[in-house]
């Protein structure tokens, strides 16, 4: 019955914003394609950048190209250089043809995307002196941030209605979220803790419900949705990062003595060479390392197919309008079905990556006997 | 490539509010929630076993109610052909005391029809001993004027009404 339900909310999801997600970013690209015939161009159309430029962060949040208006949200910068901070927002680089206050928004080369120190009085980097520390409001953490946001007004208020309709049944927004934390509880961390579940609940309910917000806002290609959150290696590796804390400080005595004495293997595993604690020492370290790369890899990957199909339009747009309406018409159905299979992975790469967190920390705490 | 090779910046945030997010709802939301739903379930699980027990109870109540009945129904049976014996008792009674009665009054009136049939037939017999000393008399008076005849007659005759 649960199923059901989850797959009832996917697929209202669904319609609500791979449609959407289709339509706007077909109109995006659209005016850049105008954009070139216009100006009489033989602009190529790069499908490798503009896909890589969409999926990775950046310091402004690129909405759309009205003809040659760029319109973006200026997100702040903050550097930390030679001991000094500086904060400002990102529009005083306009779109990297400007320098600020001795930095600039590299837009091409080996530093592309990043805050440079220029040489005084150009744009040209100063290859002396060295890239300043940027802890910059970039998009990602920005949509990091909204997705927080969202997840604090959301949780909270449903933990208050707890509290006002006690014993009584869920409502609203309480009913539409009960299903999805008894199926963490029930289904991942008492299935794969046991007992001793309750002290890894909240976690696991927060690792959960952030990476299927941050999933499914990243297929939301409105601001402030579409930002690649899930889908970029440093916030996958946070994540991993403090399971693998969790793992290391609640482990027990019996679960260490695994790793370094693993019982019922032949001695000469272990003696001269101890191979099998290498091994599990390795273990302890590719677990989180897995669920890194398994989160970031699957949200990218669904977000360059999407961004691919889109790519096919404008290519064949670039041959002959005639061949990019005929493949428009492809391209957004495959667009759509992909969409459609990205809700599947949005759910299903929260469910795994919580439900193999709490396998480690039920492998990490078990009760031998 | 920019893809895995992410900022130190990125790094600080999302630690930083990744920390954030877990401590705020580790406190203000998770234990509200489970608590809540534990509650419930709870409460649910003590329905249920009220309901379970209260279904036994009347399952119980049930049977005393039927022991009741039964005993009801034994004690008006019990009472009904006490009823009925103490009714034909009565009727019994009343008609032996009615036949009895019937008996009686048939022996008066039969005693009284002895009676009275004698007292006719003591009439009668006065009657016809005064009819026939009238008739005696008349005969007397006839075979008086008739000679020895009538003498032999009247013996006749009275040896008749001493037959009868």
């Amino acid at each position: 019955m649960r199923t059901v339900y989850l797959f009832v909310y996917a697929f209202s999801f669904f319609l609500l914003t791979t449609l959407v997600f289709s339509s706007t970013a077909q109109e995006q690209h659209g005016f850049e394609g105008e954009k070139a015939i216009e100006r009489g161009e033989e602009a190529e159309y790069d499908a490798g950048k503009m896909i890589i430029e969409h999926i990775i962060d950046a310091h402004e949040w690129h909405i759309m190209d009205i003809g040659q208006k760029h319109i973006t949200v200026p997100l702040p910068v903050i550097l930390i250089d030679e001991g000094k901070l500086y904060i400002f927002m990102s529009g005083k680089f306009h779109h990297g043809q400007n320098a600020y206050k001795g930095f600039s928004l590299e837009t091409e080369g080996e530093y592309k995307g990043k805050i440079v120190r220029v040489k005084e009085g150009t744009l040209e980097r100063d290859p002396e002196k060295a890239l300043p520390l940027d802890f910059s409001i970039t998009k990602t953490v920005f949509a990091i941030f909204v997705s927080v946001l969202i997840m604090i007004i959301v949780f909270v208020s449903v933990g208050n209605s707890y509290g006002k309709r006690k014993g009584k049944a869920p409502k609203g927004l309480q009913s539409f979220l009960e299903p999805l934390i008894l199926f963490v509880r029930d289904d991942i961390a008492k299935a794969a803790i046991g007992e001793k579940y309750e002290k890894y609940l909240p976690f696991l309910l927060t690792i959960f419900f952030f990476i299927l917000l941050n999933n499914l806002l990243g297929l939301v290609p409105l601001f402030p949705g579409g930002a690649n959150v899930t889908g970029n290696i440093a916030v996958t590796g946070i994540l991993a990062l403090f399971t693998f804390l969790i793992i290391a400080f609640s482990g027990n005595k019996e679960y260490w003595k695994h790793i370094v004495n693993t019982p019922g293997v032949p001695w000469w595993l272990k003696f001269p060479l101890p191979l099998m604690p290498i091994i599990e020492i390795i273990g302890v370290f590719t677990k989180p390392f897995v669920l890194m790369i398994r989160l970031f890899a699957n949200i990218t990957a669904g977000h360059i197919i999407v961004l691919g199909f889109m790519s096919l339009i404008f290519i064949f747009g670039n041959m002959s309008p005639v061949a990019g309406y005929g493949v428009s018409i492809v391209s957004v159905a495959f667009a759509v079905f992909i969409g459609l299979l990205e809700l599947l992975v949005a759910f299903i790469q929260a469910y795994v990556f919580t439900l193999l967190s709490a396998l480690y920390f039920g492998m990490a705490t078990e009760e031998h006997h | 490539m920019e893809l895995i090779q992410p900022g130190i910046g990125l790094i600080f945030w999302m630690t930083l509010t990744f920390a954030f997010l877990l401590f705020i709802l580790g406190k203000f939301a998770w234990p509200a929630i489970t608590k809540g739903l534990k509650e419930r379930e709870q409460s649910i699980h003590d329905a249920l076993n009220a309901a379970e027990k209260a279904k036994e109870e009347m399952k119980k109540l049930q049977l005393d109610n039927e022991q009741l009945l039964r005993k009801a129904m034994d004690e008006r049976d019990a009472i009904l052909s006490d009823g009925r014996k103490v009714r034909d008792k009565t009727i019994a009674e009343a008609r032996e005391k009615a036949s009895e009665e019937a008996n009686m009054i048939v022996e008066g009136a039969m005693e009284r029809i002895e009676n009275e049939k004698m007292g006719a037939i003591i009439d009668l017999k006065n009657q016809i001993a005064t009819l026939s000393i009238e008739i005696a008399e008349k005969i007397l008076k006839e075979e008086l004027s008739h000679g020895k005849k009538q003498e032999e007659l009247i013996k006749k005759l009275t040896e008749d009404i001493e037959l009868n």
